[in-house]
């Protein structure tokens, strides 16, 4: 347990705990990727698996996917931006980018809620047949990953706006992005591998 | 639900569990009130963050969970002794392997080993505690919480019957249905999040604290052992997390994975299990060969022989592990293409674990041996295990297998393993490090009688069985016919030459808590090599001082040479530590509660324990506690009170 802090370099780095702490969290990245990899191995095991439930090509819709897609990805962009307020010292710009952020998540939120009502409503529900079943449990934990993402960060927000940037502060906000971005990622594997195939397929 | 269903009614066996349950709790409330020792118990330990207690309460929950699973054991050898046996009828004997398998390996190997790692490797790599100690408190009363909710089955709702592996669409609601199999279900759930985060937590501090000077080949090769299943608990356990889950969903929601309904797959579980499962047999045998490796060596008062050899040993054992999980069902039939490649990987395990048995023959040879007590458990492990391992390779031919598989050959030969390995290994380093735990030796006269009596009971109990097995007798069934009496009677007689051995054990720890000497020095064998043994003993909350620069292997050898301590006045500064805290505990109950809800599919209770649980992890997240400096007087005064200076 070292207190001994660097005078330069990124904040989120001065401190051992900062790096360790950075360090942890990567791995525990590793781990959901393979949390996540399981879901989607899950779910190309299950692919087809209908039963006499409706197959994805007839529900899948291209429009709203894609609106969920441009929704994630630029608010990867936007907390990318605002960790780069964070390196400038800029207390405003990081809350901003940040709010901006969640905003965009929140969108995705949504819509991911409306398309799963819809579905239900077209008589796919998680109990309706093994593909379902995966179907639900994949999209639905990442969109559980996006929810907690966001209320970790709305106590991360009140912190900094309460603590302002400190080593502890910065470290924080480090890993959200890092959390968010590896999120984007995952969306990424969903939006090609189940629905752009769901739909063709 | 009517009261009578909430308990488990109408087993004679049951209710006498649930009188001693009752009595044992209320003979612990009242020495804990009658001695005022609430707030000690509070304050020392429910919500301490320093390695080394949790290190202890980790061993002292997994010695309770080896007596549980240990009971479990001899009340189905005494079934197994006699044909025609009236002791425990089908569905008693059912949910009793079931809990034996799954305690045995998830509550009692894998915490044990844990518990070790908590108490030495931090004081091998020169570490004041490990990287985050607020999550390893977080992982210790997870996991014993999970445990917990495991061990209430058997008398509130009722076990599950499944066996440890629950394969569907046995352990499935259609033909599992009430709460026996969600107890399995959310017990290894609530324990596994503290599994992972200690595989995290152990991997950074590894990485990340080492003393000064020290290079990974420097590390002491249990530190080695931990590191590596370190990497493989963070890629395994998220399987048994989506596992796990997914039967979740099945059976509480209506889910399809594994059913026989809407094109579930059961025979995706028995993948997705093994993935985890092949890996976690790993996870509870690599510390175990650490252990026997840091035996040997001190014993023999020699550097392990082929130190370098050893580590990518359990380098490429871990990377196999993942590669061979298809060896649990070559009789599913996958075809034999795969069973050939699976076969193959399988027996490739055996030249890593071969190289490791030669280095410690290698480590003997030509060595003054120290016959202690720690040594002979690790001595015995050597052949017991090759008898394993070497059934194992036989177990790996595929085509072989479907003579072999689920009968009492394979019981035997996983024995013989998770026995001759992990739990040798368990004994061999809790007698090992005992003087560092507890500030005194074990008794060295009645450790020879509990090691004799544990060790032949066990040949004695086990080898048979791979008589029984090639006689036919099918693995987990619970009455025998007269052809296998013989075998079976041999076997339970080991079995309670081993239950024997067990209690001298306990009974040692008590006879040496009044009577054994207490140690003066730090390096309680004399021959110590590594940094554990630089520290005084009892280790004081911070282990070191001033940690020295590393330059060699065996760093402590290096350091008795120069005459150096981990004491060294001049060098003295403020040490940082962290702060105790009662978060840890009361999140975990908090996820107990919910936990138990979803047992018996109570959603209110779930969702409002999770949202308990929730609000603590808030709570959290808003402590910026700094910890605390422990001033360079109180450093003098404690090192030069235990250092008898
Ligand atoms: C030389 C190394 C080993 C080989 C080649 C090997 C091979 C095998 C094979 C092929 C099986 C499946 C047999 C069947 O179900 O018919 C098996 C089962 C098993 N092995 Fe090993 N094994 C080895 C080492 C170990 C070790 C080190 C452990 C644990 C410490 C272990 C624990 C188990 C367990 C628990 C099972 C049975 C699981 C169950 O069905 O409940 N094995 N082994
Ligand atoms: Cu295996």
């Amino acid at each position: 347990m070292s207190s001994h802090e660097l005078k330069t370099g990124p904040l989120e780095y001065r401190t051992q705990e900062g790096q360790m702490t950075i360090m942890g969290f990567w791995i525990f990245l590793a781990a959901e990727i393979v949390l996540f990899s399981t879901l989607f191995a899950t779910y190309a095991v299950l692919f087809g698996r209908t039963a006499d439930s409706t197959p994805p090509g007839e529900l899948f819709e291209p429009g709203i996917v894609l609106i969920m897609t441009f929704l994630l990805l630029t608010s990867s962009f936007t907390c990318g931006l605002a960790i780069h307020e964070m390196r400038r010292g800029s207390v405003k710009g990081l809350l901003i980018w940040m709010m901006i952020t969640l905003l965009l998540g929140l969108g995705f939120l949504g819509f991911e809620i409306y398309e799963f009502i819809h579905y239900t409503h077209e008589g796919a529900t998680m109990q309706s047949s093994a593909f379902w079943s995966a179907f639900f449990t994949l999209a639905g934990t990442h969109g559980l990953h996006v929810t907690l993402g966001i209320g970790w960060a709305i106590l991360l927000l009140i912190q900094v706006a309460k603590r302002g940037l400190t080593p502890r502060t910065s470290r924080k906000f480090f890993v959200i992005g890092l959390y968010w971005h590896f999120l984007d990622v995952v969306w990424i594997f969903i939006f090609t591998s189940v629905y752009l195939i769901g739909m063709v397929v | 639900m009517q009261l009578d269903e909430f308990f488990v009614t109408g087993e004679p066996l049951i209710y006498a569990g649930m009188v001693s349950i009752a009595l044992v709790s209320a003979a612990i409330l009242f020495i804990l009130t009658y001695f005022k020792k609430w707030g000690w118990l509070w304050r020392e330990w429910l919500t301490t963050v320093d390695h080394k207690k949790i290190g202890v309460m980790y061993i002292l929950s997994a010695l309770a969970m080896l007596f549980r699973g240990g009971a479990d054991a001899l009340m189905m050898r005494t079934q197994l002794a006699f044909p025609n046996m009236n002791f425990l009828n089908a569905q008693h004997y059912d949910e009793i392997f079931t809990t034996h398998g799954t305690v045995m390996i998830i509550f009692m190997a894998m915490p044990f080993l844990i518990g070790l790692m908590n108490v030495v490797v931090p004081l091998q790599i020169g570490a004041r505690d490990v990287a985050f100690p607020y999550l390893n408190a977080l992982s210790f009363w997870s996991f014993l919480f999970g445990a917990m909710l495991f061990n209430i089955s058997f008398v509130i709702g009722g076990s599950p019957d499944a066996g440890w592996t629950s394969y569907t669409p046995l352990a499935g609601a259609a033909m599992s249905p009430g709460p026996g199999q969600n107890f399995y279900l959310m017990g290894l759930q609530l324990s596994g999040i503290g599994t992972l985060a200690t595989g995290i937590n152990f991997m950074v501090t590894i990485l990340k604290m080492r003393a000064p000077g020290m290079k990974m080949f420097q590390m002491p090769i249990f530190t080695w052992s931990t590191l590596i299943t370190s990497f493989i608990i963070v890629f395994a356990f998220p399987i048994l997390t989506v596992a796990l889950a997914l039967m979740t969903l099945d059976r509480v929601f209506g889910a399809q994975f594994f059913t026989l309904t809407g094109e579930g797959m059961p025979m995706m579980w028995a993948n997705l299990f093994w993935m985890w499962g092949h890996p976690e047999v790993y996870i509870v045998i690599l510390p175990a060969f650490g252990i026997f490796s840091e035996v040997i060596a001190t014993f023999a008062r020699k550097q392990l022989f082929g130190y370098k050899a050893m580590v990518w040993a359990i380098i490429l054992i871990a990377g196999l592990s993942f590669l061979v999980w298809v060896h649990h069902f070559f009789t599913m039939g996958a075809g034999a293409f795969v069973n050939s490649v699976f076969s193959i990987s399988t027996m490739l395990i055996a030249v890593p674990t071969g190289v490791k048995i030669f280095n410690w023959l290698g480590t003997l040879y030509k060595s003054r041996i120290n016959n202690t007590v720690a040594m002979m458990w690790s001595l015995a492990f050597i052949p017991s295990f090759v008898i394993g391992g070497v059934t194992g390779v036989m177990l790996g031919m595929a085509s072989a297998d479907y003579q072999f598989h689920n009968s009492y050959f394979l019981v035997a030969h996983f024995h013989y393993v998770l026995i001759a390995g992990t739990v040798f290994a368990c004994f061999s380093g809790l007698v090992f490090w005992y003087p560092k735990m507890f500030g005194h030796k074990l008794n060295e006269r009645l450790g020879k009688w509990s090691f004799w009596f544990f060790v032949i009971g066990f040949h004695v109990c086990f080898f048979p069985q791979y008589f029984a097995g090639l006689d036919g007798m099918p693995r987990r069934v619970f009455t025998i016919i007269p052809e296998w009496m013989p075998l079976n009677i041999i076997s339970s007689v080991g079995a309670f030459g081993m239950g024997i051995g067990f209690a001298i054990f306990v009974f040692t720890v008590v006879y040496s808590y009044r009577y054994s000497e207490r140690e003066k020095t730090g390096d309680s064998w004399d021959d110590g090599r590594t940094l554990e043994w630089a520290t005084p003993t009892p280790v004081p909350f911070y282990n070191f001082a001033t940690v020295p620069h590393i330059n060699s292997m065996d760093a402590y050898v290096k350091l008795k040479e120069e005459g150096k301590t981990t004491f060294d006045e001049d060098k003295l500064e403020p040490i940082h530590m962290p702060s105790n805290t009662g978060q840890p505990f009361i999140m975990m109950a908090f996820l107990f509660v919910a936990s138990f809800g979803v047992v018996f599919e109570w959603m209110w209770m779930a969702i409002a324990g999770l949202i308990a649980g929730v609000v603590m992890m808030v709570i959290r997240s808003f402590d910026y506690d700094e910890g605390f400096h422990v001033e360079i007087d109180e450093i003098k005064r404690t090192e030069r009170s235990t250092r008898g200076l």
